[in-house]
């Protein structure tokens, strides 16, 4: 039993270690770039979110194993559990502002619609990599958000593209039926505007099957409904739990699957949830699928294999976990970036923005990277923070995906100006919409 | 008119046009019913022996579910072959774990809120949900995880027979959980009907003082009603991960016992099964007919619209006890 005195004592040394902990933490933090990562390990969407936030974070560690950081400063790295959830998305997003984060990574469209008339105002970069607002990428009306290296408006055309190629022509579409599933939330909704002016200008018919997030498991109804309107082709934009179910539900009305085709985010999990009769279902990608990479090698040199991680090892290398690789090196090219342009080695969020504006990553970048041949050169501008980047189509063959297309650009004759009017539209319901102030550097 | 021919004159045609299809979204909501029944005969379990909404019943679906992947998966790493041999094991094992739960339920959770008003038992479920989402989560990751439908010899593939110049696709899986529920329904019946323990069940459901002034057991009757809870929860589990995975997104899929219980009544078992083959079959073909006239997607809220119209009728449901108070 700890007496009386022993109490006391214990208490003040504690104290004072509290008290040295407190005044040494500022310190740490002017040493470090503080990053936050906003994640779900948990809840109805972790089998996407946790091969996401595996790859995100491992390779930032091992930027801070390997190299110590970047530019000889540590990044700081934490994670904010969000579950997806668009309430808890904004708590991490209180609970880090203070802490000056040079980017925020909200890794949900729900998340990334309420940060966006924030982020302005506190001067903090959100990257919603290939997410989120499409209009987003015209940076002129919002200079603080970037969703490269493409939008879901750009994901969209991209699959019409290769729909109408597989049927001869886009004139060819004509006639055809093209159903859209989706997750019936800021994110399915996304793309709709754009497939419905889509719909009209190529005179095709677009049937819309919305999956409630409480139906995700339950979505008979929604594909005895493709069974009887036989849609020429179905396109998915899922998450979470949606994707596999709907990958079964297709094999089990008897959908041909090499014409269901979906946005980027079906993992091999997903996939593979049909069995065999899964084979030749369809996503967009534009990285690279493997572990075959120097940069992947040092992940597991410096991180998996000391358990700096929680990671799967057999995740490694997996398209999602890819995924979480190029957000990452995206982060890092950005903070590299802004430390060149502004001679710094602790950036703050105004130099992050900066550096992501002036982003230029091309193949001898990539090679220097230990990613050589990972994805397309990517470029960003003070004026596209988003670059609208080509993706190349991949195929489902019953144990992983292989290449089944070469690049696929986006239609932006069609894109571009619908682009411009969300944009329009988006500030002009925000009322006060404020003027871009801050300057463009020269390399933008 | 257009709009009136639609609502009214056009469903009807579509069904008699094309039956097969009218008989595929009549076995979809038949097999949806039985499984949301199952979910809520988990609630109507405890509410009858203890007046408590279990808010966690959605969660034991998922840790029961999780506990059998995660014992299988164990057993195989300790070097029992894959296959019915370690399935069944598993769910040997599973039922132990659950029973457990039953017991630390009524002995860390019940047993000191005795006598308390019910809202405070509703709140203690709340803390019981967070708690196994976490501890869940602590053992077996955020990982979604295949059901080991095959291992345990649930069938697959699909029975299809021709019909009106279409087809009807049964799948055997579904056909495997419309027996597999029948049974448990029926042996769940019987318990609590005919056996000695069923009798107390009731006598607890309808006073505590009086079961116990007559020498029945409170704590023994709870640890069986949550128990039998339980094992409801991984037959739901192991049917709906059979039908997609085994994750935390099963959970809300309890959401859809709420309309159920409305329907069928908080206190009777035919109710639970009855109100499920209502607002199953109800919701499937309100989505299939009448879905497209409102944009689809709408069988999120059409089950509630259902419950609700049943209870301008019948305020304490199809079954549920007519409670008189006399002031």
């Amino acid at each position: 039993m700890l007496g009386l005195k022993n109490v006391k004592t214990t208490m003040i040394a504690a104290a004072l270690v509290a008290g040295t902990v407190a005044t040494s933490l500022p310190a740490t933090a002017q040493e470090s770039i503080y990053v936050p990562l906003f994640t779900y390990r948990t809840g109805p969407f972790s089998g996407s979110g946790i091969y996401i936030a595996e790859g995100m974070r491992d390779y930032l560690e091992m930027l801070n194993q390997r190299d110590g950081g970047i530019g000889g400063v540590k990044l700081a790295l934490e994670e904010c559990e969000t579950g997806y959830d668009t309430k808890k998305g904004l708590e991490c997003y209180e609970a880090v502002k203070d802490k000056k984060p040079v980017v925020i990574n909200p890794w949900s469209t729900g998340i990334t619609l309420p940060l966006i008339p924030r982020a302005s105002v506190d001067k903090v970069p959100v990257l919603s990599m290939a997410y989120g607002l499409s209009a987003a990428a015209i940076g002129d009306t919002f200079p603080w958000i970037f969703n490269p290296p493409a939008t879901y408006w750009d994901g969209a055309s991209m699959i019409l593209t290769y729909i109408g190629g597989k049927e001869g022509g886009m004139d060819k579409l004509k006639g055809k039926t093209i159903g859209y599933i989706y997750l019936d939330a800021g994110f399915g909704k996304e793309p709709i505007p754009l497939l419905e002016q889509m719909a009209k200008d190529y005179g095709f018919n677009l049937k819309l099957y919305p999956v409630a997030a409480t139906e995700m498991q339950n979505q008979s109804s929604q594909w005895l409904n493709v069974r009887r309107d036989r849609p020429d082709y179905m396109v998915m934009y899922g998450w979470g739990a949606l994707q596999p179910t709907a990958v079964k539900e297709a094999v089990k009305i008897g959908y041909p699957m090499d014409k269901f085709v979906s946005i980027w985010w079906p993992s091999e999990d997903d996939a593979a949830a049909g069995g065999p009769q899964s084979k030749g279902f369809k996503a967009l990608n534009w990285h690279a699928v493997g572990d075959n990479f120097p940069a992947i090698a040092d992940i597991k040199k410096f991180v998996t294999d000391k358990n700096l991680t929680q990671t799967d090892k057999s995740h490694i290398g997996k398209v999602l976990y890819n995924r979480g690789i190029y957000n990452s090196m995206l982060i890092a090219e950005g903070i590299r970036n802004a430390q060149k342009l502004t001679g710094k080695k602790v950036i703050t969020g105004e130099d992050m923005r900066r550096g992501l504006e002036t982003l230029n990553i091309d193949a001898a970048r990539y090679k220097e990277m230990g990613l050589e041949g990972f994805a397309g050169p990517v470029k960003l501008t003070c004026a596209d923070h988003n670059g609208h980047f080509a993706t190349y189509m991949q195929e489902w063959d019953g144990s992983k995906y292989v290449k089944v297309s070469g690049d696929i650009k986006p239609n932006m004759d069609k894109v571009s100006p619908l682009l411009n009017a969300a944009a329009k539209e988006y500030t002009d319901k925000a009322g006060s919409w404020p003027r871009r102030t801050e300057a463009c550097d020269k390399a933008s | 008119m257009d709009i009136l021919y639609k609502v009214f004159i056009d469903p009807f045609m579509q069904m008699g046009g094309a039956p097969d299809l009218l008989v595929q979204t009549l076995w979809e909501g038949l097999v949806a019913g039985m499984l949301y029944a199952l979910i809520a005969l988990g609630f109507v379990l405890i509410f009858k022996a203890s007046g408590v909404f279990n808010f966690a019943q959605g969660i034991m679906v998922v840790f029961a579910a999780l506990t059998l992947v995660g014992i299988y998966d164990l057993l195989r790493q300790w070097g029992v072959p894959s296959g019915w041999l370690a399935a069944y094991l598993a769910l040997a094992l599973s039922l132990v774990v659950m029973f457990g739960l039953a017991f630390a339920v009524e002995r860390v959770m019940l047993r000191p809120l005795v006598n308390q008003p019910d809202i405070i038992l509703f709140m203690a479920t709340f803390g019981l949900t967070y708690f196994l989402i976490g501890f869940g989560e602590f053992v077996f990751g955020g990982n979604p995880k295949r059901m080991i439908a095959g291992e345990l010899n649930l069938p697959s593939g699909a029975v299809e027979f021709k019909m009106a110049g279409g087809f009807v696709s049964m799948q055997k899986i579904d056909i495997a959980a419309v027996l597999i529920v029948s049974v448990m329904v029926g042996a769940l019946s019987f318990f609590f009907q005919r056996t000695r323990i069923g009798r107390a069940l009731r006598a607890v459901a309808d006073s505590h003082k009086a079961a116990l002034s007559v020498g029945i057991s409170l704590n023994q009757i709870w640890v069986i009603v949550w128990f039998a809870a339980g094992v409801v929860a991984l037959t739901t589990g192991i049917m709906w991960g059979a039908r997609s995975e085994v994750s935390f997104s099963l959970q809300i899929i309890a959401l859809k016992a709420l309309p159920v219980l409305i329907l069928g009544g908080f206190t009777s078992i035919p109710g639970a099964i009855v109100g499920g083959l209502i607002i199953g079959v109800g919701e499937k073909i309100g989505e299939f007919y009448w879905g497209p006239l409102l944009g689809s997607g709408i069988e999120s809220w059409l089950a509630y619209v259902i419950a609700l119209l049943f209870l301008l009728y019948r305020p304490q449901g199809l079954f549920g006890e007519k409670i008189i108070e006399r002031i």
